[in-house]
């Protein structure tokens, strides 16, 4: 019967605030929590039903990276799946490690393992990349299910019904295919003490990259990580004075009254809305008095 | 281009606005204290900064109600500290000028526990939200303010072990810790008495002390008064809980739920009692009343037979879930018991005990347009049958709505009063129900609120309930830890 290889990324926790490093360089990950890609326990535990249902034989976890990835592995093992396989990638070739070289490692432990299915996670968190299955497949040439959230084994083909922006849509492909999961093809399960203690008998196998023939070179660089712009605190105003309006470029100088200088548009601003009106409100203009005094303070203390 | 310039030109001018505003707010005087608030606010700022500060209407609002029916009363001021240090600065601020003092977790709580009846300063514990210290092999792990109890289970949920009271909102755990919260797995696992370790509190003149000792997470003791547990239930009136060692537990192997519909209340609740009798441990065991069934079969779309229906959960091994299940049901039939229903897998688990999940949205549903609330009152199990078929009785004979929903395998249950605020008699009639309802208990050696604390509404019934001389212990512990009676005043005692 057939085996099935799932991939599994470690990434920083969902929950964790990410701060950028101040060179810019990247994202703090020393002593920040990690947990398995939320969308790879998806893809776990679909292997892992896919087992219970006796459709397949073997459910195999693999994870890309340094020591630390096989907590990762462990996690999968703990839900099930029987063996892992961890691909030693440290230092410069691991802050590199992008979806092309993992999907080169992915198909060629697929051939190696002759693994029938390959389940990923849609996208990791962390990079939202989206490329993963969909080059593994390439690289195999082997047909595809992404984003699916129903999966269907009937012999030699596999139902997926795909989330795609218009709704669903439902495909028949045939096996050995990539599948990658999407948030509502199942709820994974969590892992029990005595399934984590089950876990840690299971065999974890290390492999290098380069035994699987590999190369890591990576063609992208990353130049520079920033933080989304800080949104900035909108204000009441209670009117504005006309020589604060300065811009009289092009003729524009908006004391002319509303409507005039051209469309405003608000959501250029970064400000809350100001109170709906019959018009766009121009600053120039004296705005109605925002009401901050009926606010009752006459507690007693 | 242009819009760039104007952009900068406006936003300059509006936060000029904006400031001149804000210093207006700041200098408000107020009622009774003149200049205090305001010497107070740039105190405030100076321990946590501009934005851990606020005097906004909205914000004061938000942080002056609860999930209850209570009105809303807001503080004069939001604090947000960041850290324990920062929590005894403000508190000793406070003690100063003698300013009340009122906790904040989540605003979840269902008995007025958060409004500022006196006024003073909200103490928002949200941006405290670590979790401090978790001990995988000693099962248990110390959690700040901020984290509530879904956020603990989904950190910890690599780990094989979970936190399991369950009260129906996602609480903050010190916030659960305050008012002795409870869930619908007690009748296995507890509820938070019996699961905190420790607690790191701040009083209100801003000493900071372990309730068993910095860093104690034994899982027991003989040392010492058990001030842990004081503090468990002291909704806020003796201290501020900035840090709170929990015990975990390891998430079950295997879960069945199962439904079963009985002839009567009696029969359901004999059940209840040879379950546990029978040594089952039955990890959630649910009631609820025809009436509530019927809410619940209209709003979702089921069919349930009307009936007083038990739901059941198990938790276990899959060989020791077999046996259990198979007992349950032998004792089930036994009553009378019938329409036995189990499953295994999460979505078929999730449909059975659909009907238990949206009870509180279904009552509401009765009557669109209508306000819910929900009583809660606990007595000895062996008394249910006669505290719930009383209670029916007196909601017939007031023409009130009140499905029950209860956890049975404690002696606990809620009605879910649903009534139209805008009619007095009706809202009257409730206020007068859910009086008779716990003094019915308080008779039946059981106890007017089972979960909920007893915040703004039920001081009078706490009196009723442990008697003038216990209260005198109280409000001596409470003159002693309290003087200046600053900690959320006007609740409990």
């Amino acid at each position: 019967m057939a085996r099935v290889l799932v991939g599994v990324k470690r990434v920083i926790d969902y929950a964790v605030k990410i701060r950028v490093k101040p060179d810019h360089s990247g994202v703090v990950t020393d002593g920040v929590k990690h947990s398995m890609n939320p969308f790879c326990e998806i893809a776990v535990e679909e292997a892992v039903r896919l087992k219970e249902k006796k459709v397949i034989k073997e459910v195999v976890a693999v994870s890309c990276g340094p020591q630390q990835v096989q907590e990762t592995i462990r996690t999968a093992l703990a839900m099930g799946a029987d063996r892992g396989i961890h691909v030693e990638v440290s230092g410069k070739d691991y802050e590199a490690l992008g979806p092309l070289q993992v999907s080169k490692i992915l198909a060629a432990l697929a051939k190696k393992e002759e693994a029938k299915m390959v389940i990923l996670g849609k996208q990791a968190i962390d990079d939202d990349c989206n490329q993963t299955g969909q080059m593994t497949a390439a690289l195999l040439d082997w047909p595809q299910g992404t984003f699916a959230s129903e999966v269907a084994v009937e012999g030699d083909t596999v139902k997926v019904v795909r989330e795609i922006d218009g709704g669903l849509e439902t495909i028949k492909i045939n096996l050995p295919a990539v599948v990658t999961a999407d948030l509502r093809l199942n709820t994974p399960r969590y892992a029990t003490l005595p399934n984590i203690m089950k876990a840690k008998k299971k065999k974890i196998a290390k492999v290098k990259p380069a035994d699987l023939g590999v190369d890591l070179t990576s063609r992208v660089e990353v130049l520079r990580v920033d933080e989304p712009p800080q949104r900035q605190a909108g204000g009441s105003g209670t009117g504005v004075e006309s020589e604060e309006c300065t811009d009289t470029q092009e003729g524009l100088c908006l004391g002319d009254g509303p409507n005039q200088g051209g469309p405003v548009s608000h959501g250029d601003w970064d400000k809350p809305e100001p109170e709906p009106g019959p018009e766009p409100l121009c600053v120039c203009d004296p705005a109605p008095p925002v009401s901050t005094e009926s606010e009752q303070w006459d507690t007693v203390l | 281009m242009t819009f760039i310039l104007l952009r900068q030109t406006c936003l300059r001018t509006l936060n000029r606005t904006g400031a001149a505003l804000q210093s207006r707010i700041d200098q408000r005087t107020y009622a009774a204290r003149g200049g205090t608030l305001e010497r107070v606010v740039s105190a405030f700022r100076a321990v946590t900064g501009d934005d851990g500060v606020s005097l906004g209407a909205t914000v004061r609002e938000q942080h002056g109600k609860d999930e209850s029916a209570h009105s809303c009363q807001p503080p004069d001021v939001v604090v947000w500290p960041h850290s324990v240090e920062e929590v005894s600065a403000l508190a000793k601020i406070c003690h100063h000028h003698r300013i009340p003092i009122i906790p904040f977790g989540t605003g979840t709580g269902l008995e007025g526990g958060v409004s500022a009846i006196k006024g003073g300063v909200c103490f928002s514990l949200g941006k405290m939200d670590r979790v401090v210290d978790l001990h995988q092999d000693d099962f248990d792990v110390t959690v700040e303010p901020g984290v509530t109890r879904k956020a603990l289970n989904s950190y910890l949920r690599g780990t094989g072990l979970w936190f399991p009271v369950d009260p129906g909102a996602d609480a903050s755990l010190c916030g659960m810790a305050a008012t002795s919260a409870s869930g619908t797995n007690a009748v296995r696992y507890g509820t938070m008495r019996e699961n905190v370790l420790n607690l790191e509190v701040v009083l209100a003149d801003g000493t900071i002390f372990h309730t068993a000792g910095r860093g104690r997470r034994s899982r027991k003791t003989s040392a010492g008064y058990n001030l842990t547990n004081l503090f468990v239930g002291s909704e806020g009136t003796l201290g501020i809980l900035t840090k709170a060692t929990l015990r975990l537990y390891g998430i079950p192997e295997a879960v069945v739920s199962a439904v079963c519909s009985f002839p009567s209340v009696q029969a359901a609740v004999d059940s209840t009692v040879q379950i546990l009798q029978a040594g089952i441990p039955i990890a959630r065991i649910e009631f609820l009343d025809d009436v509530m069934i019927d809410a619940c079969n209209r709003y979702s779309a089921l069919s349930y037979s009307v009936a007083p229906t038990l739901f059941l959960e198990f938790h276990g091994s899959e060989r020791s879930l077999e046996e259990q299940v198979t007992i349950t049901e032998e004792i089930t039939r036994g009553n009378g018991g019938s329409d036995f229903s189990w499953a295994r897998d999460a979505e078929t688990r999730g449909r059975l005990w659909k009907a238990r999940h949206d009870v509180w949205y279904a009552a509401l549903a009765l009557r669109p347009g209508c306000k819910g609330y929900s009583t809660d009152v606990c007595v000895p199990i062996s008394r249910l049958p006669q505290i719930i078929v009383e209670t029916k009785e007196d909601l017939t004979k007031n023409r009130l709505t009140g499905p029950i929903a209860g956890h049975v395998g404690d002696g606990n249950f809620h009605c879910l009063m649903v009534m139209d605020p805008s009619d007095p008699d009706e809202v009257q009639r409730v206020h007068h129900f859910t009086e008779r309802l716990a003094r019915r208990a308080l008779a039946l050696d059981g106890t007017c609120t089972g979960e909920h604390g007893v915040g703004l509404g039920k001081r009078a019934l706490l009196r009723e309930e442990v008697g003038p001389l216990t209260m005198e212990v109280m409000q001596g512990l409470k003159a002693t830890l309290d003087p200046k009676n600053l900690m959320n005043p006007g609740k409990v005692l």
